[in-house]
């Protein structure tokens, strides 16, 4: 009961500072926790592995920085499974915060895959408008982006030359963080353009496209660090998705713990209270 | 005349892209793309209100010497150095190198990164303090919160492992996202999009007018 009792009186700063310890931990030293491939994240798979070899994919990065931890490792493995099937990638940012990012995420797996800037992948960059950026494209990619990310032309580039519209490409690729994106897309693109979609989002926001998964509208979907894990574990990659996964483990049971222990302080204390 | 002619402006072009969607003829689709490309524009120009708004602000909250005026400051001449710089690099600003991606990288995407990561640390602070079991909704919330997280997680596979796959923590956290959860959010999507159907009718009739000037 005096324990009990002293945590009514805990200090918020104990639990920041068991958060940031069970965070840090298993980053330090994994425990390589067994990954379980959820059926969102293998058709999300599938209908990349379906794609016709060197075809041109339409990738939507729209987050920023904050949502790198989730966002960014599911880009590179998507990235990774295009250009092993020799797709090409023509990337678009309808987050202000993201272009720069999005930038280095490419020409990094480009770098990797020795990929060519313009000829295999081509960043169109940021363009504000939001749902109305989208309908743009749909009369035309490069007069809705007419310059890429570095400002240069964009009809110049060989990679462009095969694109007109929605109708170019045979899978739109939607990672998302939240507002314009994946949402957005299903009802100006998907519903509209009627072309087939695939997407990643943060695990906050994965609830919402559960409806547009069942109804066909989205092939498959990745839900945050877990759904990026499991894809890794498809790909046979390890990256720091699949590292994340211990710290975010021990996260959830601290969190899970919390909610317990807090009620059980309340209880007792509106007991002892009572009586 | 002064309220009637946005009014009818409105209509007319509520009406007309409403038409858009059906009709793929050129008569309506050029103009229509106008329209498009028009709405791009203003949501450009509206960054550079939103700026000189943060500014206008923010200087005032100096001028007169705010308790917080510190870190306006500190607002303000970011902002305006930032600018500067991305106007001096000129169009090739996001290119590798520039001054202004050093800005991005080495100011912007920790700190934004820094940010998202608190969360972490208030979400557990909250569940220990705010996560009250008061009532039977609340308790099933609750646990199905907690099946959801530890289902998501390796560690909740990890300890259900000798159990049959139905009941394993992973099958559950499936079926509750996959039924209940579902069923809900789509009747809170259906209700939204009735929602916004009504709005839009409202503001195309002329009914809605408080985008005007604050009148409902």
């Amino acid at each position: 009961m005096g324990a009990l009792r002293s945590l009514e009186k805990l200090d918020r700063r104990w639990i920041f500072l068991v958060v940031g310890l069970l965070v840090l931990f298993p980053l330090l030293w994994p425990l390589d926790l067994p990954l379980y491939v959820s059926p969102p994240v293998q058709a999300y798979h599938d209908a990349i592995a379906e794609l016709p070899d060197g075809c041109t994919v339409l990738v939507s990065c729209d987050y920023d920085p904050a949502s790198r931890p989730e966002l960014v490792p599911m880009t590179e493995t998507t990235l990774r499974q295009l250009f092993d099937k020799r797709c090409k990638v023509v990337a678009t940012v309808l987050w202000n915060g993201g272009a720069g990012l999005v930038d280095q995420v490419l020409r990094g797996v480009g770098e990797e895959k020795q990929r060519v800037y313009g000829v295999d992948y081509i960043n169109l960059g940021y363009k504000a408008g939001n749902e109305a950026v989208m309908v743009l494209m749909g009369q035309g990619i490069a007069s809705a982006f007419p310059r890429d990310n570095s400002g240069l032309p964009t009809r110049g580039f060989p990679i462009m030359r095969e694109v007109r519209d929605y109708s170019s490409f045979p899978l739109l690729v939607s990672i998302s963080a939240g507002y314009p994106g994946t949402k957005e897309y299903v009802q100006q693109v998907q519903g509209r353009f009627h072309i087939p979609m695939v997407a990643g989002v943060t695990a906050v926001s994965a609830p919402e496209f559960y409806p547009y998964l069942q109804t066909g509208q989205l092939r498959g979907m990745l839900g945050g660090m877990a759904g990026a894990a499991e894809y890794e574990k498809l790909r046979r990659e390890k990256g720091t998705a699949t590292q994340g996964m211990d710290a975010q483990s021990m996260a959830h049971v601290f969190i899970a713990l919390c909610i317990v222990l807090g009620n059980v302080v309340q209880w007792t204390r509106r007991r002892r209270d009572a009586a | 005349m002064k309220r009637e002619f946005p009014l009818f402006v409105t209509a007319a072009v509520g009406l007309f892209m409403i038409l858009s969607f059906f009709v793929p003829h050129q008569a309506v689709s050029v103009p229509a793309d106008f329209l498009q490309q028009s709405a791009v524009i203003v949501v450009a120009f509206g960054y550079v209100l939103g700026g000189a708004n943060v500014l206008r602000v923010n200087f005032d909250g100096i001028y007169r010497r705010r308790p917080d005026w510190p870190y306006k400051l500190v607002l303000a001449g970011s902002l305006l150095a930032t600018l500067a710089i991305g106007a001096i690099e000129g169009r090739g600003f996001q290119s590798e190198g520039t001054r202004f991606m050093w800005i991005y990288d080495q100011v912007y995407s920790p700190m934004s990164a820094t940010m998202f990561a608190l969360l972490a640390f208030f979400i557990a602070s909250a569940a220990f303090r705010a996560f009250r079991i008061r009532t039977l909704e609340a308790g099933l919330l609750a646990l199905a919160a907690m099946l959801v997280m530890l289902g998501r997680v390796p560690i909740g596979n990890a300890w259900t492992q000798w159990l049959p796959e139905p009941v394993r923590l992973q099958g559950i956290q499936e079926w509750i996202m996959d039924i209940p959860q579902n069923a809900a959010k789509r009747a809170i999507l259906i209700g939204a999009a009735l929602g916004v159907m009504a709005t839009g009718l409202r503001v195309i009739l002329g009914i809605e007018r408080s985008y005007l000037s604050g009148e409902d």
